[in-house]
């Protein structure tokens, strides 16, 4: 008989690795190679629906309006809903299925491979994913005459970082719904209203003032702002609270997320 | 030349005495239900050890106990010298998992699926393609590599399954009811990989209620009851222990099969019911009273596993 003579083979593991992080990767990359003209074509679609609908709809009578061409308000309060919903849909739907359906996160977690390390791979593949497909109706603008901008190289990194809070919301969702149709509640209760009242479509002081101060903790609204700044050139010490505001969403969120996930993954 | 194992590590290093696997004294409550109740089991390295028992004996939570999927209510589990919870990220680095429920990614092919678990086993980038290429050679899916798993059939799913717990050549492998609901057929084709693995000097821990799956291809059987282990030793000394040399089966009706079996267990033998007669175990020790009285067996047969089975486990599943 054979045996190895020392406890440990190879480096000692960290809390954190990142090797969780590239196995999701490749998994997520082999189904983008297979899927990206599906995932575009929605991606580029739905803006240009938004902005036909309601820049030109409303903007032929508004024009101009809250300083800007009503057009241009739009391409750019909508580059947040997109990032909403690649993140918080994909998150919720694709964990809910791997983790119930597929069993894939009982072969994941039987790896070297802890929660925490599973949750955020997750969620950083999703959050890069709306990051470059939150630009899409930024893209779908200029093609109706948003003006080019140097800020606009930042709207990505925006996105990641909306879009990494966002995920992680999906992923404590999904961790926490008895079945996948509870997900109605959280489209219609929380993500619906959240995304109309972040100045999106129109500016939230339009609102009642109760409104427009639970605007002000809606991290969707933070996006909205921070993009528009960063693409009208106007980025200030104002949006480094957009930033902390974004940056404590996706580290609450990381932490709601990890928690119940464990607790629906281990026993 | 092993396909599965690092050479150099098989040759390398002394024989130690310490355990592959240490369960000492593990309960896992469940609310009310008590899974495992006190299970002691070691594992000697390079041994195949089968895990017999029936459903709901808590084969599978013994699993989850060893990759930490389960966290022990009390008692003290070391996996290759690592003590769980605490170190068992490390643990899980250095075994294979082969889980019961088929869980491989279905939109992903043969050869991706390996890839990813490549990535979380650690395989370093240099040999990652070649571990890959090795073990969709152990799964005998080379030609397939570019199948999506979704198209393969269960047997093919089944060793793929396999091969993505083996792809960084670990030294202990858990298999988890590696056959169950599949084909003769496709039975035997698992059984020649684990009997390779087992050649192999890799120490494999196999839950199974197959007891000729148990039989074929285990060095020593644990069964387990209600938590914890029963008996525990070769299959032939389980054997000749519990269940004797010779069988003797006993056909009639009901009241006469009743009859059969309370004389043998007054005259201390057990016995169990197989369908429309009554299995007289070990009928080599019966006094010669007793064979008077109970007439000449309709079948003489050796004594196997299944008895052992049967007598120490129960005649009804919960």
């Amino acid at each position: 008989m054979t045996a190895p003579s020392t406890r440990a083979e190879g480096p000692a593991l960290r809390w954190f690795e990142w090797a969780p992080v590239r196995g999701v990767w490749r998994r997520e990359l082999a189904l983008y190679k297979r899927y990206w003209p599906s995932t575009s074509f929605a991606a580029l679609v739905e803006p240009t629906i938004y902005l036909l609908a309601f820049g030109f709809g409303f903007g032929a009578v508004i024009g101009a309006a809250y300083g800007y061409d009503y057009r241009d308000f739009v391409s750019t309060g909508v580059v947040a809903t997109s990032v909403l919903f690649i993140s918080a849909f994909g998150a919720m739907f694709g964990t809910f299925i791997r983790r119930t359906f597929q069993h894939t996160y009982d072969a994941v977690l039987a790896a070297p491979v802890d929660v925490h390390e599973l949750v955020t791979a997750e969620a950083s593949w999703l959050a890069a994913k709306a990051g470059l497909y939150g630009c899409a109706p930024m893209v779908v603008g200029m093609a109706f005459g948003l003006p080019p901008s140097p800020g606009m190289l930042l709207v990505p990194f925006i996105g990641f970082v909306t879009g990494l809070g966002f995920a992680l919301f999906g992923i404590w969702v999904s961790a926490i719904v008895p079945s996948i149709n509870t997900f109605d509640y959280v489209i219609s209760g929380v993500l619906a209203p959240m995304f109309l009242v972040a100045g999106t479509f129109f500016p939230t002081d339009q609102l009642p003032s109760w409104a427009a101060t639970a605007a002000r903790v809606n991290p969707l609204y933070h996006c909205v702002e921070l993009v528009r700044d960063a693409v009208f050139l106007r980025l200030g010490v104002h949006d480094l609270v957009h930033v902390a505001v974004l940056l404590l969403f996706a580290a609450l969120m990381w932490s709601l997320a990890v928690w119940k996930m464990r607790a629906r993954m281990i026993d | 030349m092993p396909i599965l194992q690092t050479p150099s590590r098989r040759n390398a290093s002394p024989v130690r005495t310490e355990s592959a696997i240490s369960i000492r004294g593990a309960v896992k409550r469940y609310g009310e239900i008590t899974a495992v109740d006190g299970l002691d089991l070691e594992v000697p390295h390079g041994v195949c050890l089968g895990l017999l028992g029936p459903n709901g004996a808590g084969k599978s939570t013994t699993m989850r106990l060893l990759t930490s999927q389960s966290r022990a209510s009390s008692g003290e589990i070391t996996v290759l010298g690592h003590a769980l919870p605490r170190a068992s990220k490390m643990a899980r680095s250095l075994m294979g998992v082969v889980p019961q429920q088929d869980n491989l990614d279905e939109e992903l092919t043969t050869r991706q699926n390996l890839e990813v678990f490549a990535h979380l086993y650690r395989v370093p980038r240099a040999g990652r393609v070649a571990a890959v290429d090795r073990a969709l050679k152990v799964a005998q899916l080379t030609d397939r590599a570019g199948t999506k798993v979704g198209d393969l059939s269960g047997g093919m799913r089944r060793r793929l399954l396999i091969a993505r717990g083996l792809v960084h050549r670990p030294r202990l492998v858990l298999l988890d009811e590696p056959t169950v609901g599949l084909d003769p057929q496709v039975r035997q084709e698992l059984w020649s990989l684990v009997a390779e693995l087992r050649s192999e000097g890799v120490t494999t821990l196999m839950s199974t209620h197959y007891i000729e799956e148990a039989e074929r291809l285990a060095d020593e059987c644990a069964l387990m009851s209600r938590g914890r282990v029963v008996a525990r030793g070769t299959p032939a000394a389980l054997i000749a222990e519990h269940a004797g040399k010779r069988v003797d089966e006993h056909f009639g009706r009901p009241e006469r099969v009743a009859e059969v079996e309370r004389l043998a267990r007054e005259a201390g033998l057990s016995t169990r019911r197989t369908g429309p007669s009554v299995a007289v175990l070990a009928s080599e020790r019966q006094p010669e009273s007793l064979r008077e009285l109970l007439g000449p067996a309709h079948v003489e047969r050796a004594a196997n596993l299944e008895d052992v089975f049967v007598v120490l486990t129960g005649e009804s599943v919960e």
